[in-house]
């Protein structure tokens, strides 16, 4: 039990690795999916092409499988970044590939109609998407989002494996110091309860207030 | 009346697959002429209509609007397209926005106009459709007829050089069809360019100039709505003539 406030900083720092890796893998989950998903649905049968092989690459190859391909893979083309950098790029490339579809089927879910109109007024593929059908897409697809970006804060743990300081990864320090491995797991889990129940209150307040109305 | 062409289609072919559903269609629509498309369900006449603003891509012949051929998808496209208005069976208001703001968002958006203009327009417009009460609700709270007349009034506040009815009565309830006809009379009345893909016969004796009747994709008459109703030439003319109006 006293695992927890013996060690509070350990906590601490691998619980602010965690939420960090979690919210800027976020940021450019979100916007990659979104430019991939507007690439998608676009006019242009290039972009199109673009999107649809980001997605295929990025969903399916193993998350693990990834972060070796960034963390080695990068440096030898010259890039060298710190460790947390790369697991953000890592992440969020990986999850981007996720959000573009959930943000496709919202999409797919606006009436035809209602860019035919927009396209019909004389608006351009940018305001058609931007002010008609996004808009709309948006209210069908934050229960999906907020799934993919929890699936996103958990698998921030593989980051661990790469010395990037994150919670999962504090087990490691508190076992060779020879607290119960029962105990440490135990406030792991509620650390990362902490991120994962944010995340839903979150989407769930953005629901009752853009959500569809039935 | 075709004095100065303002629509023209010539030669143009489209097909489904292997569908053909748009044959060697010549067509000329004059500045404030109101042509009626009639025809048997399937027989092109609403896919006629949607390649007017290219919301339908044609294999082959030639569209103009004005003058000039369509350009191709693009900002061109939607610079013309905001020259021709067009109505829609299924409304097609934005659902996420109010009424006052389906009519002015192009207008900011597409003509550049300030919002407190675009609304003062709008307003104007809906009032002349009759529905300046309705300006702040959602097009869900609305009837399909009054829906139908704010789609109207959003084509029109564009200041469209010509309007495009794909089928603007045919989803409405019959005590609502004749609202939204009262308001396309007016408009036909006031010299607006017309195309309208209907199965109202009394709007086409009534305010039309031609009267086109198509079949299997193909324009099989095209004539004044008096001439045609009471003796149509083809017998797929006599024989749809027939079926509509008996009963």
């Amino acid at each position: 039990m006293n695992v927890l406030t013996d060690n509070f900083s350990t906590y601490a720092q691998g619980f602010l690795g965690t939420l960090q890796l979690t919210v800027y893998a976020s940021v450019l989950a979100l916007v990659l999916g979104f430019v991939m998903a507007s690439f998608r649905v676009a006019p242009v049968a290039a972009l199109r092409a673009v999107g649809a092989a980001w997605v295929t690459v990025l969903r399916n190859t193993p998350l693990t499988l990834l972060f070796f391909a960034v963390l080695l893979g990068l440096p030898r083309f010259g890039l060298v970044l710190p460790f947390q950098v790369f697991a953000v790029l890592a992440l969020g490339c990986y999850t981007s590939a996720f959000i573009c579809e959930a943000l496709r089927a919202g999409i797919n879910t606006v009436p035809k109609g209602q860019g035919e109109a927009a396209r019909s007024l004389g608006m351009t593929f940018g305001q058609t998407l931007g002010l008609v059908v996004l808009p709309q897409a948006f209210r069908s697809v934050i229960p999906p989002v907020g799934s993919t970006l929890i699936a996103l804060a958990k698998n921030s743990a593989i980051a661990g494996a790469f010395s990037v300081t994150e919670l999962l990864g504090t087990y490691k320090t508190l076992g060779e110091l020879g607290y119960d491995v029962v105990w440490t797991f135990v406030w792991i889990a509620v650390g990362y309860l902490v991120v994962t129940l944010a995340i839903s209150a979150l989407f769930n307040l953005l629901e009752r207030t853009w959500g569809v109305a039935r | 009346m075709a004095v100065d062409p303002l629509i023209e289609l010539r030669d143009v072919n489209k097909y489904y697959g292997e569908l053909h559903v748009l044959r060697d269609i010549n067509l000329t629509v004059g500045t404030g002429e109101v042509v009626v498309v009639i025809g048997p369900s399937g027989s092109g006449k609403s896919t006629l209509c949607r390649t007017i603003n290219r919301l339908e891509d044609i294999h082959s012949g030639t569209v103009a609007f004005d003058g000039r051929p369509l350009p191709a998808e693009g900002r061109a496209l939607a610079r013309l397209r905001a020259e021709v208005g067009m109505v829609f069976q299924s409304f097609n208001l934005f659902a996420h926005r109010t009424v006052l703001q389906n009519v002015s968002l192009a207008q900011v958006k597409v003509r550049r106009r300030g919002r407190g203009e675009a609304d003062r327009r709008s307003r104007e417009l809906l009032d002349r459709v009759g529905l300046l009460a309705h300006a702040d609700k959602y097009p869900v709270q609305l009837s399909g007829g009054q829906q139908q007349r704010v789609a109207i009034a959003r084509a029109l506040a564009m200041e469209p050089k010509a309007l495009l009815f794909d089928e603007p009565t045919s989803a409405l309830d019959p005590e609502m069809i004749n609202e939204v006809l009262e308001v396309m009379r007016q408009l036909a009345r006031d010299g607006m360019t017309m195309v309208v893909v209907t199965h109202e016969m009394g709007f086409a004796r009534a305010s039309a100039h031609r009267v086109v009747f198509m079949a299997d994709g193909g324009i099989v008459e095209d004539r004044a709505p008096e001439e045609f109703f009471t003796s149509p030439r083809s017998e797929r003319a006599k024989d749809f003539l027939s079926k509509i109006l008996k009963h």
